[in-house]
């Protein structure tokens, strides 16, 4: 028993000893992010390499608002990412739904259609789109063109179709006989059960949605419609770039991922993980 | 409570048909088991009267009105699950009175009925926890409460004891039976465990591959099998079947004698012609052999195994390659390769054709 416990001990060391650097090795950039966001320009390129903060966030934070306004991009950013996320769990929720619980003509088609999506790159997707947004519904610089578009999302279709489908079928049947309509079947036993499903899509959205830089850029050209990542990429071309300011705009853009994250992560870990075990 | 009527219900999946034309009549109050192997449609029967099945064609009737396009929640069933089906994030008071405040029944008469089924099932102490909190019994109360509080004129389990152990399956077992003694409503009952089925039914419906081989009461099924799978499937240990063979023909009877051991014979009277030569199984149940030299024939056999339960023994014996299994009332130490004699009452014989169809 007791050498049992000591090779236990001797397995988590080692885990720790491999885990460790690899950790401080992925840490460091975003250490360095941080502390060069509270360093002036002259700070950041000098050949001295500081390791820890100074002062100097809130004089960057200024330069960053006075070139691009950063805080409307990030109010911009933070209304599309959570109406994004919202509509986009909730058609997800019920294409996956249908998907996953009822039988019609052509359903096998269907769920291929949307598993071939997934597979082309953005990059094809693109143009089209915008043509389509921009040119036949002439919606360019409009939230609903940040919004709408991405709103139809594969991946998440078929992860909500794969959680409903896991849910013994006898529960739905069980409210059929006690003559319980449909959609309250979905909205009071299925949605709730999905609920770690739903959450951990839900992150995989929000961070979709922060982090799109292409879509954003190209349909939106009014500097009062950019999203922050767009906000963040025009100071690039500036003849007098604020490397500080830049670093101060993407502390604040990691800010809030994290912050959903630490919330959401035992639903994230619960969700991706739904299934693997009994 | 309601009559429930079949008339040449079909149910297809494509182009494979899974049930055959069933023809079947069930009174009011009386407790029905669909028993059968895995396969043979009872389940699907079962949920074709529910609803949760289309039927491919003919009609299903309960209280004398057609239901074949009438939606599950208004046929007047309730239905127990194998899988008790209770709804996870819910507790066991929201579980019974779910159904009822979304069809918006009145709040007050839902309390009532959520009481009356918690007092009838003595799961008052249980209803503010959720099914994960409850036992593999438990839960099952849960389930047959749910179906209590609508109040229906039919009760329909399936399989609803397969997930227990087996203490608690005769437990609930009891408890069923009692439970349709104090409603006497109609009640549908599917299950693979002929002991369950000879145990709770009025009236015991033997399916095979689709087909309802035979309908009667228990005994019935018992004492007058219509065919060898009828004979095989009910009782416990189940029928042995030994080959056989017509020796002699006479007028209105014949005379059989085992393949094995053409000196054990058995003058049979029978309607049915048989010629002689003819290849037949006998059929005699492991409990109606008797002590040597009081039947009509005795039959020796080399014991293999002996299963002491007690208060009786099974003893698996070997008979010129085919296996039989005899009940021993009074044997405890009958070892391996002993021999063993043993009479056989030609009154407690059944006789099938090669077809596995009765002789009579």
């Amino acid at each position: 028993m007791k050498s049992k416990s000591r090779s236990l001990l001797l397995q988590k060391i080692a885990l720790h000893a491999v885990l460790t650097p690899l950790a401080i090795l992925w840490l460091f950039p975003l250490w360095m992010m941080f502390v060069f966001s509270t360093m002036p320009d002259h700070g950041i390129f000098s050949p001295e390499i500081v390791l820890w903060p100074s002062a100097e966030f809130a004089a960057n934070f200024q330069n960053l608002q006075a070139d691009t306004n950063f805080v409307r991009a990030m109010f911009i950013s933070i209304i599309v990412a959570i109406v994004y996320t919202a509509l986009s769990v909730m058609l997800t929720s019920m294409a996956g739904w249908a998907l996953a619980r009822y039988r019609f003509a052509g359903r096998s088609i269907v769920v291929a259609i949307i598993l071939g999506t997934i597979t082309l790159p953005f990059a094809v997707v693109v143009i089209p789109q915008f043509i389509m947004v921009a040119r036949e519904f002439k919606l360019a610089n409009t939230w609903i063109a940040l919004i709408v578009p991405p709103l139809f999302n594969s991946l998440g279709v078929l992860f909500m179709r794969q959680a409903f489908s896991m849910m013994p079928g006898e529960l739905f049947d069980a409210a059929r006989v006690e003559g319980v309509r449909e959609w309250r079947i979905f909205l009071h036993i299925a949605l709730p059960l999905a609920r770690p499903t739903m959450a951990a899509l839900a992150i995989i959205l929000f961070l979709a949605s922060w982090n799109n830089y292409l879509w954003p850029l190209l349909i939106n050209s009014r500097p009062n419609m950019m999203t922050a990542p767009v906000a963040l990429g025009t100071l690039i071309g500036l003849t007098k770039v604020s490397w500080g300011g830049i670093m101060a705009g993407a502390v604040l853009l990691t800010a809030p991922v994290l912050v959903v994250f630490v919330f959401l992560q035992r639903h994230f870990i619960a969700g991706i993980s739904a299934g693997a075990v009994k | 409570m309601a009559k429930i009527k079949l008339e040449n219900v079909v149910k297809s999946f494509g182009a494979y048909q899974v049930v055959h034309g069933a023809n079947l009549e069930i009174d009011d109050g009386e407790f029905t088991v669909f028993v059968g192997p895995s396969g043979c449609g009872k389940s699907t029967l079962l949920r074709m009267i529910a609803g949760l099945e289309d039927i491919s064609a003919g009609t299903i009737s309960i209280g004398g009105k057609v239901v074949n396009n009438t939606e599950p929640s208004d046929r007047g069933i309730a239905m127990v699950f194998q899988s008790y089906a209770l709804y996870p994030h819910m507790t066991v008071r929201r579980n019974l009175s779910f159904g009822l405040e979304m069809n918006g029944n009145p709040k007050d008469d839902t309390a009532r009925r959520v009481a009356l089924a918690a007092n009838i099932l003595q799961i008052n102490e249980l209803m503010d926890r959720r099914p994960a909190q409850l036992s593999g019994g438990q839960r099952q109360r849960v389930a047959i409460g749910r179906a209590i509080v609508r109040e229906p004129q039919v009760f329909l389990f399936d399989e609803p004891l397969s997930n227990l152990d087996a203490e608690l399956r005769v437990q609930m077992r009891v408890e069923i039976s009692k439970l349709h003694k104090q409603l006497r409503t109609t009640m549908i009952y599917v299950t693979h465990d002929q002991t369950e089925a000879m145990t709770l039914a009025d009236k015991i419906v033997v399916l095979r591959a689709g087909h309802i081989e035979q309908v009667g009461a228990p005994l019935d099924l018992y004492d007058d099998p219509a065919n060898q799978f009828v004979a095989g499937f009910v009782g416990s240990p189940k029928m042995n079947f030994l080959k056989a063979e017509v020796v002699e023909k006479g007028p209105g009877g014949a005379v059989v004698a085992l393949s094995s051991d053409r000196t054990v014979r058995f003058a049979f009277s029978l309607s049915t012609e048989i010629n002689a030569g003819a290849s037949v199984t006998l059929g005699i149940r492991p409990e109606h052999f008797i002590l040597p030299g009081e039947g009509d024939a005795d039959l020796t056999v080399a014991v293999e195994v002996a299963e002491h339960l007690g208060n009786t023994s099974y003893v698996h014996a070997r008979l010129s390659g085919e296996t039989v299994v005899i009940e021993q009332p009074e044997s405890r130490h009958r070892g391996d390769g002993q021999h063993l004699t043993v009479g056989v009452p030609a009154r407690r014989v059944f006789l099938f054709d090669q077809k596995g169809n009765r002789l009579r």
